[in-house]
């Protein structure tokens, strides 16, 4: 009943989302204020329906109902309730519907915080959001119903992947669809602007809350992803270049490309066309991200089951959704160069440089990605694109703009003296070179790659620190520094950070592999591992070999670890689930290998150490931390505060 | 004094202990050099991952061939031309550089090229246009409009 | 006009997409086809003194099929393969791979043995000098030892007429 209740949920959001798509679009470009009032109700309505239709689906996970198939197939009896929760959107099904969810709230929220905007803008946006909506529900219904029955049904499911079993996975999902869809806002106010022609300030100014709120949601996305691999993958890597990352990644480097030249377009009111194309091409790689993760053209570890016909629906919606604004934009976009004149060395001018290095970096992320398909649909044979093609092509690309990222934010608009510039900078350009080339000797001699982080990471925090002094030199007190400054020095210093994370753990992580019978011990970095040998363990829906293993320094216990080798019950899966000591200065990791005899008494054990690893994500969460602020500007709220919007309005993004 | 006693402490603890334990590998340079060419190679039976990373058997039957290989003294070229006689390039992770991969290792230079080429056309044309006053109050009138609204 | 670019590059994107989306990603073409199936001397199943290698079948086309007892979808193959040597006159040579429970010998002796031999690859080296990724893997060899197709996956009844078959005819087995 509840399953049934949940599907029918979902038709009348289906039939909802068509109300919002056609009445308001149909109103806005009639003048008719009636029609164009069926927006906020239907965008409402539909999220309402949605949370109804999930709660079904997370209803019957949790009572175990294995009638459905969505159930059976990835969640157990034994599983434990939290995961329960999340195998919900484990599989495609579930994942898809919290996929329309999530457009139905960032729909809602429009219809709820765009009080100041004119009617025909609202009607057109939360309209053209509808007409996603339209098409993403009916993919669910059509191909990838999440409550389909299964009679009879299994005496028990098959459980989650115990991959996902992990609760760095619990709210990576729905953060990373919060941000994947949420630039479904900018696209759908780029393609507003479009159809009616105004194209102008005001337009950049409301994209741009909603624009940098889902960055921030897609970088949240992005880190726990990388942070639950880096923990559950069981041999501390955090990146791997695989087409579900990159799938994830291109829409992040587009967004970021698309924030910055949305602040061009609405202080300066240049750029326009290139900032709508932006916006269009952003989305376009959310929904190109959904279509590469869910219809198996590209094999990857992370990819969904696939099924030609889940692929054929999302292509030929990719083709009618992008298509159609591609040409939209094509026929609308305007032809007159707007903004006013700027010089070679102007804030204008540096931040169309970060926009060429941006999408230059993500073109080669899109190439890299799509080659092995490009050249087997050529039938020019096949080949693999991995890391090391990354690793080559993307490093150097980025580092350019993260050199300019120091110069950028202290360049005035118009127009910049060089000479001024570099009186200004040269001191912390000194600092930067040579610390740069120092650390690394002072560390395990000279490593060009090293001194190239340890140089950008320093370089940009100098200039982060400048740009407060010369702020506070012109009269202005840290308290009344706009929020936007706040937040694009917060996200531009977490950069810096997060590079240095990266730099150190790059470069300077120590590893070994070693055969230990309980009692053996081995040292790494200064840290003397004891293996205290291994106990039976059982868990809910697992048996594991649970290792102890005391890390100590100068004869000192530091920590004891408890590395597991588990064997999960229903899928008789073997996991390795590594243990981790975090700190400030480094993370000590510890997983179990294999068994090497008989009696399980010598195993296989690897050591770790990972210097600064977590500044990756410290640094990265002050990046989102920055969003979250810059998005929350007072001037983005001025409206709405004189109409005395409800109080919730003024809290948003905060 | 701190040194000596923590020296004293360790050479205490390490006496109580039994012994250090001994590498899995048998020859460790061999290793080094395994797992950094096996980083570049793919595993051929998994989805996506590196021969370096993978549990799976025929990763491990190619490690144990690989590593026989390098004892036999072969050079990393003459062990992966062994593995791409036998898989095809479909088994490296950073493809050669050949015609039909010009596209692929050029592309990005490419792009960078023809961004930079856009950011040089747009600023030559942005430094000759006059400071059009209109668009200033354009910009004022969409202010305008953002605080009545 | 040059507006019109993202559309085009869109397009052409659509283009490789949809011809993606009837290709198997995993599915990779031998890089052996056209040169000589690579040599080896290994025992027989069942035949202790025996040993097989390649050299003996010159001047014959044949199969190389490559399967092991553990291996699940062999058995569906094994009788798809029983019927095909039962109805006509064919040289398949099952390359016993990786058997470490030595299985295969009791294996054939319940299920019937369509091979003609059946070399003992216990190491897997073979395989791998193969290319071999999984079983079944089947190879069809021509008269001078050449390998002219490479077959990945169990053979079905419906594979067999409209690769195998074709290919047969025109080395003229």
């Amino acid at each position: 009943m509840i399953p049934e209740l949940g599907h029918f949920a979902i038709i009348i959001a289906l039939l909802l989302a068509i109300t919002q798509a056609v009445l308001p679009l149909v109103g806005a470009q009639r003048g008719n204020l009636t029609l164009m009032a069926v927006a906020r109700p239907a965008a409402q309505g539909q999220f309402v329906f949605l949370i109804i239709a999930y709660a079904c689906l997370v209803y019957s996970f949790l009572v175990n109902d294995f009638t459905v198939e969505n159930v059976a197939r990835n969640s157990f009896s034994q599983l434990p309730e939290v995961y329960r929760i999340t195998a919900s959107w484990g599989s495609h099904e579930g994942s898809l519907l919290v996929w329309v969810l999530m457009l139905a709230f960032w729909g809602a929220a429009v219809s709820v915080f765009s009080r100041h905007l004119p009617d025909d803008m609202v009607a057109r946006v939360i309209g053209v959001m509808g007409l996603i909506s339209i098409g993403f529900i009916a993919f669910l219904l059509l191909t990838s119903n999440p409550f389909d029955r299964m009679i009879p049904p299994p005496p028990d499911g098959r459980d989650m992947n115990p991959l996902l079993q992990d609760w760095g996975m619990i709210i990576h999902p729905p953060m990373l669809y919060m941000g994947y869809v949420g630039f479904a806002v900018a696209f759908s106010f780029a393609i507003a602007a479009l159809i009616s022609g105004r194209l102008d300030a005001a337009w950049a100014r409301w994209s741009r809350p909603w624009t940098t709120v889902a960055w921030a949601f897609l970088t949240l996305g992005i880190v726990l992803g990388s942070w639950w691999a880096y923990r559950e993958l069981g041999w501390g890597g955090w990146w791997f270049w695989d087409p579900t990352e990159n799938a994830s990644f291109m829409p992040w480097l587009a967004g970021t490309a698309l924030i910055h030249s949305l602040a061009v377009s609405e202080k300066r009111g240049a750029f326009k066309a290139w900032t709508v194309l932006l916006a269009l091409t952003t989305f376009s790689l959310s929904l190109l991200g959904t279509f590469l993760v869910r219809s198996g053209v590209l094999s990857s570890v992370h990819a969904f089951a696939t099924d030609p016909a889940r692929g054929a629906f999302i292509l030929g919606f990719l083709a009618v959704v992008i298509g159609g604004s591609l040409i939209l934009y094509a026929w609308r976009a305007p032809k007159m160069v707007t903004g006013g004149a700027f010089n070679w060395f102007s804030r204008e001018a540096m931040l169309l440089a970060n926009n060429v290095v941006l999408l230059a970096a993500m073109g080669a992320v899109l190439l890299g990605t799509l080659y092995p398909l490009l050249m087997d649909a050529l039938g020019m044979g096949k080949i693999s694109v991995g890391p090391p093609y990354f690793n080559a092509v993307f490093v150097p690309l980025m580092a350019p703009a993260l050199f300019l990222l120091g110069v950028g934010p202290l360049t005035r608009w118009k127009g910049e003296s060089l000479p001024d510039m570099v009186t200004r900078l040269k001191w912390a350009l000194a600092v930067a070179v040579v610390t740069g080339f120092a650390l690394p000797f002072t560390l395990e001699g000279f490593n060009p790659w090293a001194t190239l982080g340890f140089f950008l990471a320093i370089w940009i925090t100098l200039s982060v620190l400048i740009g407060f002094r010369e702020r506070l030199k012109h009269g202005a007190r840290l308290s009344s520094l706009p929020r936007t400054f706040w937040g694009m020095q917060l996200a531009h210093f977490g950069l810096a950070w997060g590079i240095a994370g990266m730099t150190l753990v790059a470069n300077y992580e120590q590893e070994k592999d070693v055969r230990m019978n309980v009692g053996d011990h081995t040292t790494l970095a200064g840290y003397t591992f004891t293996f205290k040998g291994t106990t039976e363990h059982d868990g809910p829906n697992y048996r594991a070999a649970r290792g102890t293993v005391e890390v100590s320094r100068d004869g000192k216990l530091l920590n004891t670890l408890h590395p597991e080798k588990r064997i999960y019950n229903a899928s008789g899966m073997p996991m390795t689930e590594a243990a981790v000591d975090y700190s400030f200065t480094s993370d000590i990791y510890v997983a179990l290998g294999e068994p090497l005899d008989d009696e399980a008494k010598t195993w296989a054990v690897r050591v770790y150490h990972k210097p600064f690893i977590n500044w990756m994500w410290y640094g990265a969460t002050l990046m989102i931390l920055g969003g979250f602020l810059a998005a929350s500007d007072r001037r983005y709220r001025i409206a709405v505060k004189k109409l005395e919007a409800p109080a919730g309005a003024v809290a948003r993004g905060a | 004094m701190r040194t000596i006693l923590s020296s004293l402490l360790l050479f205490l603890s390490l006496s109580v202990h039994a012994n250090e334990a001994a590498l899995n590998a048998e020859d460790p340079v061999i290793e080094a050099r395994l797992v950094k060419m096996a980083e570049d190679l793919r595993c051929l039976v998994c989805q996506n991952e590196s021969l370096a990373g993978s549990n799976a058997e025929l990763a491990q039957d190619l490690r144990r061939e690989v590593r026989a290989q390098m004892k036999a003294g072969k050079s990393d070229q003459e062990v992966i031309a062994y593995l791409t006689e036998r898989y095809g390039d479909f088994v490296l992770y950073r493809p050669p550089f050949k015609p039909v991969t010009y596209l692929l290792w050029l592309g990005p230079l490419l792009f960078l090229g023809i961004g930079v080429g856009i950011w040089y056309l747009t600023l030559k044309k942005r430094r000759n246009l006059k400071e059009t006053p209109v668009d200033e109050k354009q910009i004022a009138a969409a202010a305008q409009l953002l605080e009545e609204k | 006009m040059k507006r019109w670019i993202p559309l085009v590059l869109f397009a052409v994107l659509v283009g490789f997409f949809a011809k993606g989306l009837f290709l198997n990603p995993r599915e990779v073409p031998s890089p052996f086809i056209g040169k000589p199936a690579p040599t080896f001397t290994l025992p027989v199943v069942g035949a202790a003194e025996r040993t097989f290698s390649p050299e003996e079948m010159k001047g014959k086309v044949w199969l190389l099929n490559v399967w092991a007892p553990w291996c699940v979808s062999c058995r569906q193959e094994h009788e798809v393969l029983m019927s095909l040597v039962r109805e006509r006159e064919l040289a398949i040579v099952g390359l016993n791979w990786k058997d470490k429970k030595r299985e295969a010998e009791q294996l054939l002796d319940q299920q019937g043995n369509p091979y003609v031999a059946v070399p003992d690859d216990l190491s897997g080296k073979t395989g791998i000098d193969y290319g071999v990724t999984g079983t079944p893997e089947t190879y069809v060899i021509d008269k001078s030892g050449v390998i002219q197709m490479k077959h990945v996956g169990p053979i079905t009844p419906e594979i067999w007429e409209k690769k195998f078959e074709p290919k047969l005819k025109e080395l003229g087995a």
